[in-house]
């Protein structure tokens, strides 16, 4: 009996539960931002900082401002375990809530993959700053993707273009040999053809060593990098508890971790510190700075932290993951402020949204108005380019904190866009699709 | 009162070997046929039928599969996940090899093609037994896996191992509306239920539980061992294969590899394990436990979002998922189709317990 009560009780839950979920909802006058995250799972050290950080930000709006131009925001958390059908999951419940979203973040390369269509047909444009479908930049072919800042290749010449540097010039790759570690998911295997392209151009070798995911079996990988490879560079493309498996591996088998350039996924304090000494000289891209000493985190501290209100431990507003947070978070809502600007100031819908991203510009003077200088680069998107290529730059682990290494690294859009160009068309040609003009 | 059998007399053989002996039964998986392919895709809500009766159909597939190869021939498998990407994968082959093989035609043949390689690998069940076959299995998912992320050749040489489903079309009809995939998978939901209903209810299925039961003593009454477990791993595969190729094609539209990770085997098999070994109905019961309660319990937690922190409410809807597997499995160490049948069985007496 007490069993056929529970049931009862499940399937009145249930009941319960589905119809507020399911209904497409009327806006009640405030912008709906989705926060997809996974607080949980192998990813949740990055995961937990992207949801709190940008939820944070959102709320230092309407504290600070009351919204954007008024239009408070609004958001709703989703757990996705960084799994690809939770992810869609979590699309198909939010898209039609609150009057409809706005714009997605998938935040995860696969989930960028699996939300692709299904958001091209209903409008929503889909946002990844730093990850996700490299040929998506070209915006003929897809309107509604924004692999915004820099692209997984566009990064990747910027870190053939450090090594070149580091040797004393780009002719002294010749002959040398880079291995590249990769997690062995869409994310890790992205920059296999452009590593080929450049390792032809430049003349050095690359062996591509695959991890199997989470990656915490990496001994035979690192053995054969160190003692049969002898490779002079580690490219590392990890995600997770794989980086500090790699780091601990590199210092048992004695390859110089001065040598190993991770990728902005593997550079965050996360990273490393479980890693502990082993860490100690490793260096990674990043495309955004990282401190609590920009205004824009002086005044989340000050209107949400200082409330009480903070999502996160506040030791972790310093950390790159955090900054990596605001940057997301400050440019979707000035997308959704350039949207206003064109179609008024009330909440905006993914459409409006898609064309105001396709004439944006994030300009120095404009970040420095949002008091983000040194942590949101400078860059402006196009009908034509969704990418940006905004400049990278590099930081080392010294003493336990992350170390700016030089300046600004370009990259090389001459030798990423054409292959972009090539692979957007083969995507096109496959799903027979005629991409636009502009 | 109601459910009560009284007054029907099988006359013919026919109404003996009926699927569903009691009229009940057949008045009740009517109605309930009738709403499945009627009601629910009027009633329910878009974002109800694509992630919450999508998943739950095509994982059905997959738990009948394994519990045809665990819970009728009692072999333990760890191999489903990578069985279903070998379904999704060889129809996205045959599909972007040869655009105009009909789609019904192309999952059939994805299944026969999982259906040998689930052969192969069931080869080492004639010597190995209990749960050093799962392990032999499990070399099954890692092998699978690596070859489909290390030969280009499989994704159709794809930079980031991505594959997407080409687009849906059966007999010149285009599948493109989610009520349209809803009753493509469907179809193949009840086909494919059907016919592993009456396999276990004939010599196959029977020799398959005398296997299970003591594969010594079948083989003395003259069951062929060999033919017998390898024609299991055959048909699970099947299964399995075309619940793979549903999921890309039909559900996310999108797939890599690691869709089809350890953790996908796992979720088949506690399906199975919490729906009811040897059981078809219980192959149901499971896939809906685990697809639709986690997603009860997120919308249940919902209204407590404020109050407590991201990452202790997402670690709470998986404590609570696991105490009610535990609690289910002590309640009934038998699955849900026990309690189901039990169920049934207090309801024919009902209102007279004595």
């Amino acid at each position: 009996m007490a069993l056929r009560k529970l049931a009862t009780a499940l399937l009145a839950a249930a009941a319960l539960g589905l119809p507020g979920a399911v209904q497409a909802q009327q806006n009640d006058g405030t912008q709906f931002m989705l926060v997809n995250a996974y607080w949980t799972g192998p990813f949740a050290a990055g995961g937990s900082a992207f949801g709190g950080g940008m939820i944070d930000y959102y709320r230092m709006l309407n504290e600070r401002d009351g919204g954007i131009n008024g239009v408070k925001l609004s958001w709703e958390k989703c757990e996705t375990q960084y799994q690809n059908d939770r992810i869609v999951e979590c699309y198909e419940r939010f898209k039609g809530h609150n009057g409809g979203l706005a714009l997605f973040h998938p935040m995860s390369t696969g989930g960028a993959y699996a939300v692709l269509e299904r958001a091209q047909k209903d409008l929503i444009p889909v946002i990844t700053i730093g990850y996700g479908r490299t040929d998506a930049s070209d915006g003929r072919v897809f309107p509604y993707k924004f692999p915004m800042l820099t692209n997984y290749w566009s990064q990747n010449t910027a870190k053939i273009r450090f090594m070149g540097a580091q040797e004393g010039g780009m002719d002294k790759l010749k002959g040398k040999k880079i291995a590249n570690v990769y997690l062995e998911s869409a994310y890790g295997k992205e920059t296999i053809p452009v590593l080929d392209e450049q390792a032809k151009r430049y003349g050095f070798s690359v062996q591509h060593f695959a991890v199997a995911a989470p990656g915490l079996d990496q001994k035979a990988v690192w053995l054969q990098i160190a003692r049969q490879l002898r490779a002079d560079w580690v490219i590392l493309r990890g995600w997770g508890v794989m980086n500090p498996a790699a780091l601990k591996e590199a210092e048992r088998v004695g390859f110089a971790r001065e040598k190993i350039v991770g990728v902005w996924w593997s550079g965050s304090e996360e990273d490393v510190v479980p890693a502990g000494d082993a860490a100690e000289g490793y260096i990674s891209a990043a495309f955004n700075g990282s401190g609590t000493h920009f205004p824009v985190i002086q005044d989340v501290i000050k209107h949400v932290y200082d409330k009480g209100n903070g999502e996160l431990p506040r030791e972790r507003l310093g950390q790159v993951f955090y900054a990596r947070a605001m940057v997301w978070a400050i440019i979707s809502a000035e997308a959704i402020r350039d949207a206003q600007a064109m179609f008024g100031k009330r909440p905006v819908v993914g459409k409006e949204v898609q064309q105001a991203l396709e004439k944006f510009a994030m300009t120095p003077e404009r970040v420095k108005k949002l008091g983000a200088e040194g942590l949101v680069p400078p860059f402006s998107l196009s009908c034509k380019d969704h990418e940006g290529g905004a400049a990278v730059r590099f930081q080392q682990w010294k003493g336990g904190k992350w170390v700016p290494i030089g300046d600004w690294v370009a990259v090389d859009k001459d030798m990423v866009r054409p292959m972009i160009e090539a692979s957007a068309a083969a995507y096109a040609k496959e799903k027979s699709l005629t991409p636009r003009s502009c | 009162m109601i459910y009560r059998e009284s007054g029907q007399f099988k006359t013919s053989y026919a109404a003996d070997q009926a699927m569903f002996p009691i009229r009940q039964d057949r008045i009740f998986i009517a109605l309930l046929l009738v709403a499945a392919v009627a009601v629910v895709p009027v009633v329910v809500s878009e974002y109800a039928i694509r992630s919450i009766l999508m998943p739950f159909l095509i994982l059905s597939i997959a738990a009948i599969g394994l519990n045809l190869l665990l819970g009728y021939c009692g072999l333990i498998s760890l191999g489903t996940a990578a069985f279903m990407a070998v379904g999704a994968f060889s129809a996205y082959k045959l599909a972007t090899g040869i655009p105009d093989l009909p789609i019904v035609l192309n999952f059939i043949l994805a299944g026969l093609v999982t259906a040998v390689v689930g052969m192969a690998f069931g080869l080492p069940s004639l010597r190995i037994k209990g749960f050093y076959l799962a392990v032999t299995t499990l070399a099954a998912h890692f092998f699978v896996e690596w070859t489909i992320t290390k030969f280009g050749w499989f994704t159709n040489y794809s930079p980031s191992g991505v594959i997407s489903a080409p687009p849906l079309d059966v007999f010149g009809i285009a599948i493109d509306s989610t009520t349209e995939k809803y009753w493509f998978v469907l179809a193949w939901v009840l086909v494919l239920a059907v016919l592993a209903k009456n396999l276990v209810r004939s010599s196959v299925g029977r020799a398959w539980m005398a296997v299970r039961d003591m594969d010594v003593a079948a083989a003395v009454i003259g069951v062929p061992i060999l033919k017998t477990k390898l024609l299991a791993f055959a048909v699970s595969s099947f299964y399995c294969g075309i619940a793979g190729a549903l999921y890309v094609f039909a559900y996310i539209g999108t797939v890599e590899p690691q869709a089809f990770d350890l953790n996908r085997a796992f979720q088949v098999l506690f399906m199975v394990i919490i729906g009811g070994l040897g059981s078809i109905l219980g192959s149901f019961f499971g896939a809906a436990f685990i697809v639709t309660l986690p997603i009860f319990i997120t919308l249940a937690a919902a209204p407590f979002g404020g109050q407590i922190p991201a990452e202790v409410l997402s670690n709470l809807e998986l404590i609570i998922f696991g105490i009610l597997i535990v609690f289910f499995l002590i309640v009934e160490p038998l699955g849900l189709a026990r309690l189901w049948q039990i169920g049934k069985e207090k309801l024919r007496l009902w209102p007279f317990p004595h």
